[in-house]
């Protein structure tokens, strides 16, 4: 194995990684500062933040010759024998100079500034930065502009790192915005008329290592030492980007992607990251209700499982509907709740909305035409359960005006999903029970209406379009009257104590195939499901070899 | 000392020298049939690198040595550019030649493309020479009537197309990756290196940049042969292996407070005196020298007690300048006050910065408002201080940025403080007597505006 030295410790790196000096610094444990570079994106070399001294070490003599100057970490590959000092005087030096540089004309103005507090300058100025202020120069300015519709630039506190620039090129594939005039000039701009307008213009704020780049969803919304980080799982498409949902007293102020590189690297887009409002919208269903007579009234959670429990048994068969939106774990406790309430009970997979298309950027980034987190992880559970899963159109075609017995809906749709008429042919069900975030033809004539949990409130996991399945945490509590599907369903199976995620999880990897390659504990950026659809066939084949054989 | 008969200067006193005609009645681009006629692309850069041409646009890079760093049998396209984005400070050599001689420059692109096998050459030419840019384009026409480019050249087989490239005026442009950045249409930000272009430039293609003057001895090499241009100049030190000499004859441009000035031609390693005094006619109004820029206003500065310094690749290097430059000596008379020079040069400088890295974009626009306020007679001698550390710390030398436009920022500030440095604090002292030591924080200027 290839051996790098960072500050006199050794890392060892596999021989097939490319490894740039900021890389193997992270492994020992040192961090270099820098600016301009970032893993999705080309390297620069431009900030001069991550300038170290490296050299070689003669792997025979064990002599080492250093480079007699500095150069930049990101540009300086790591092979072995490679050496990299990043504490030297020279190093510190070269980092105060920097700091220096980028503070001259910047307008110091952290108190007013979003990105206070995370902010990479303000960092870096505290760990190496000088301590007084040796130019002496005026005015600072404090311009503003708007680039486009998410994003607003603020234009003196840019550091000319260039993120946002290549972002827009090499992964949006979009090129909106450019670098202006020249020298200490220089200025991020978009021509005049073409505003920055992709779907993925959001990430050029997570980018930007300073306050430059301002959300204008999240500008002057929060400030960022008073949220909480959340990992979790975005439910806008089937992609399924790690996400990291931030909020404070269980409100939301802004989802940011969390890096996964078998996902979404390090980026998502605008209609996942602005894909949140709906948690906190005044509309949303928040008391379950019970119908009488066409009359609804409020509907009591402490008496209410044990009521429904007795409805659905005796109403002679139950046909239940499954979310897209759901987690497997809830989508296991609904569907054998179902088979024990009725053991030929129907369990359909819901409508799943689609886009138009998929929408592919020319950096590899795919928006999905499917606009649910997990049908397939939902479908696959019905197949485990059924043998075969039916659909939402197979629900509506097999003219459920003959229908009788129960039929359960959980929605859990952030938008319009049902109209009038096909609200119409479901009435027919002498007891219906709609489960859903916001009111809709079919929640109208339920004899239940039941408030759902919405994304963020949820704790399981989402299997994305490629099989992967990712697990999270719930990000905020529900409002109060809303009692999370997952919990519902666990408390109507009878089982003991609260819901919990990973007892369910073991469940599904004991008794389904698919899903047997769940653990106790899923990694942060998910599991391949399909590892373990290719074993049996691979086992399969090296048999009939050795029959052949 | 007899006066050395010019060479690459030879035709520009002729009427019409820049005329096809002219200049091949003068036994021009006899050295290319030859080339084209009896050699083979290998045999042109052996003879090239034996000769010990150095690059002659500022860094003096051997140019043999360059051309044998393009890949072994690689497919192409190889492009060649020709770097005529002449903006040094105090240099003119190139355009001397653009204008008078255009064709012994082609000759020398149409034998270094050969040489390269490169099918395409790009002549970047900068913005603000309209003549030399009518004439080398009446040239490069001249040429494809005359079969001298396009296709199967005189016959030989080997083709190539020259495109005539016309700057927008930045002096980054005459960075080599700069350059080539510029002609693939995109800002003129220095390229990281590695690659080099010589691997991956032009359009992600092995590139050969060579500067105008290196064309022109290409061609004189190619028709006089390797012992005339190893004759001329200084010879390699041979206690120094990494010494690659100082051969053939070099365009000096002299400028500043001489009699005479303008591009004259000499060999290699002839000193700053001689200079002055041979082509120069001496200091003007009979006054003395103060300083002189040894080659272009990134060299540096050499005072008057330094003009026996040799204008050879490594005669300024010696005196605590850069290097050679572009050998645009600019002459200097006791009138001159530094301050107003490093207020020029770091104007220059804070101006002409791409901004690409922290420190050069910053830095050269940091000195020029410590400049400012030195001017504005707000100058403290701490000022001083911080502008040599400005000056020790940017520049691809320390490492500290992509490209050496820094280090010729970094030069003129070093020289003129280390070596004028009682002048500058008289200058500051006088100016502000009552603030002059401060060193605390003072109030900002107002009038210190970004530049």
């Amino acid at each position: 194995m290839p051996i790098v030295i960072v500050d006199g410790k050794e890392v060892e790196i596999d021989g097939q990684e490319r490894l740039n000096g900021i890389q193997v610094a992270a492994r020992a444990g040192v961090e270099i500062p820098h600016y301009c570079w970032h893993p999705g994106l080309s390297v620069v070399a431009s900030c001069r933040m991550c300038l170290v001294e490296t050299g070689k070490k003669d792997l025979q003599s064990g002599k080492i010759t250093m480079i007699p100057k500095l150069v930049p970490a990101c540009q300086t590959p790591a092979s072995d024998g490679t050496v990299f000092v990043t504490e030297s005087a020279a190093v510190k030096n070269a980092r105060a100079m920097v700091e220096e540089d980028l503070l001259l004309r910047h307008p110091v103005d952290c108190p007013i500034c979003d990105k206070a507090g995370e902010c990479s300058l303000q960092d870096y100025h505290f760990q190496h930065g000088r301590e007084e202020r040796r130019a002496d120069i005026k005015p600072f300015h404090s311009r503003r502009r708007s680039l486009g519709d998410t994003v607003t630039l603020f234009v003196d506190r840019c550091v000319m790192c260039t993120r946002c620039v290549r972002f827009c090129r090499e992964v949006a594939g979009t090129r909106e915005l450019m670098v202006a005039h020249r020298g200490a000039h220089e200025e991020i701009d978009i021509f005049p008329g073409f505003p920055l307008s992709n779907k993925l213009s959001g990430n050029v704020v997570d980018l930007c290592p300073v306050g430059a780049l301002g959300d204008k969803d999240f500008l002057y919304r929060q400030r960022v030492w008073f949220m909480e980080s959340h990992a979790h799982v975005c439910a806008g498409c089937s992609t399924g980007c790690s996400i990291d949902v931030d909020e404070n007293q269980d409100r939301i102020y802004r989802l940011k992607p969390r890096e996964n590189l078998a996902v979404n690297q390090y980026w998502m887009c605008d209609e996942g990251r602005y894909g949140w409002k709906h948690v906190h919208d005044p509309g949303r269903l928040a008391q379950p209700l019970r119908r009488r007579q066409g009359r609804a009234e409020i509907a009591d959670w402490t008496a209410l499982p044990a009521e429904l429990d007795q409805r659905l048994r005796a109403a002679g068969g139950l046909t239940m509907v499954l979310s897209p939106f759901l987690t497997v774990e809830e989508a296991l406790l609904a569907a054998k709740y179902a088979r024990a309430v009725d053991a030929k009970a129907r369990v359909i997979l819901g409508a799943v909305p689609e886009g138009a298309g998929d929408e592919r950027f020319s950096g590899g980034f795919t928006i999905r035409s499917e606009k649910c987190p997990n049908r397939r992880g939902v479908a696959q559970v019905i197949r485990g359960i059924c043998g075969e899963a039916a659909n939402w159109s197979d629900l509506l075609d097999s003219s459920p005006s003959s229908a009788s017995g129960a039929l359960w809906v959980a929605g859990g749709y952030k938008s319009d999903w049902i109209d009038a008429s096909q609200a119409e042919l479901l009435r027919a069900f002498p007891l219906l029970i709609v489960q859903d975030l916001f009111p809709s033809p079919l929640s109208e004539c339920a004899d239940y209406c039941l408030p759902a949990a919405s994304f963020a409130e949820r704790e399981g996991s989402y299997v994305n379009y490629n099989d992967r399945l990712q697990s999270f945490g719930w990000a905020i509590r529900p409002p109060a009257g809303v009692k999370t599907e997952a919990r519902l369903f666990w408390q109507l199976s009878q089982r003991e104590g609260m819901y919990r995620a990973e007892t369910v999880r073991r469940e599904l990897a004991e008794e389904f195939v698919y899903f047997s390659a769940l653990s106790d504990a899923v990694p942060p950026d998910g599991i391949d499901l399909k590892l373990n659809r290719i074993a049996p066939q691979a086992a399969g084949a090296t048999a009939e070899m050795g029959a052949i054989g | 000392m007899t006066r050395f008969e010019p060479v690459l200067l030879a035709n520009i006193e002729k009427p019409d020298c820049h005329t096809l005609k002219v200049y091949e009645a003068g036994g021009g681009y006899s050295a290319l049939r030859k080339v084209l006629g009896s050699m083979s692309p290998h045999d042109v850069r052996e003879l090239v690198k034996a000769s010990g041409l150095r690059g002659r646009g500022g860094a003096g890079f051997p140019t043999g040595l360059k051309w044998t760093f393009l890949p072994k049998d690689h497919p192409g396209p190889i492009y060649f550019c020709l770097n005529a984005d002449e903006s040094e400070p105090g240099t003119f050599n190139n355009r001397y030649l653009m204008e008078f001689d255009p064709h012994q420059v082609l000759e020398g692109v149409i034998i270094s493309s050969f040489a390269t096998r490169a099918s395409t050459a790009y002549f970047y030419m900068r913005y603000e020479y309209p003549t030399a840019w009518q004439r080398v384009q009446q040239a490069v026409e001249e040429c494809y009537a005359a079969g001298l480019l396009g296709k199967n050249i005189l016959g030989s087989g080997y083709s190539l197309d020259i495109y005539l490239h016309r700057g927008a005026a930045a002096y980054i442009c005459g960075e080599e990756t700069g350059l080539i950045e510029s002609i693939e249409g995109k800002r003129a930000w220095p390229r990281i290196k590695p690659p080099f272009p010589a691997v991956e430039g032009l359009f992600r293609k092995p590139t050969v940049v060579n500067n105008v003057e290196t064309a022109a001895c290409v061609t004189q090499i190619l028709s006089r042969g390797v012992d005339w241009f190893k004759s001329i100049g200084v010879p390699a030190d041979p206690q120094n292996p990494r010494d690659a000499g100082s051969y053939g004859p070099k365009l000096y441009c002299l400028s500043g407070h001489v009699n005479r000035p303008g591009c004259y031609e000499a060999p290699l390693g002839i000193t700053v005196n001689e200079l002055i005094a041979e082509y120069g006619g001496g200091i003007r109004g009979g006054r003395k020298a103060k300083a002189a820029i040894p080659g272009g206003i990134s060299m540096g500065l050499l005072t008057a007690s330094e003009f026996d310094c040799p204008l050879d690749f490594n005669g300024p290097g010696r005196y605590g300048c850069l290097g050679l430059g572009t050998a645009a000596v600019v002459v200097m008379d006791e009138t001159v006050s530094m301050v107003d020079f490093l207020h020029n040069s770091c104007q220059f400088f804070a101006h002409e910065s791409c901004g690409q890295c922290t420190p050069c974009r910053e830095g050269t626009a940091w000195s020029l408002r410590l400049m400012q306020r030195i001017k504005a007679g707000k100058g403290r001698w701490k000022d001083l201080d911080l502008l040599l550390e400005i000056g020790d710390n940017i520049g691809i030398i320390p490492g500290t940025t992509i490209c050496g436009l820094a280090d010729g920022a970094a030069w003129p500030l070093k020289n003129a403080i280390r070596k004028f440095r009682p002048e500058l604090e008289e200058y500051i002292k006088r100016t502000n007597p009552q603030g002059y030591a401060e060193t605390n924080a003072v109030p900002a200027l107002q009038l210190l505006g970004i530049h």
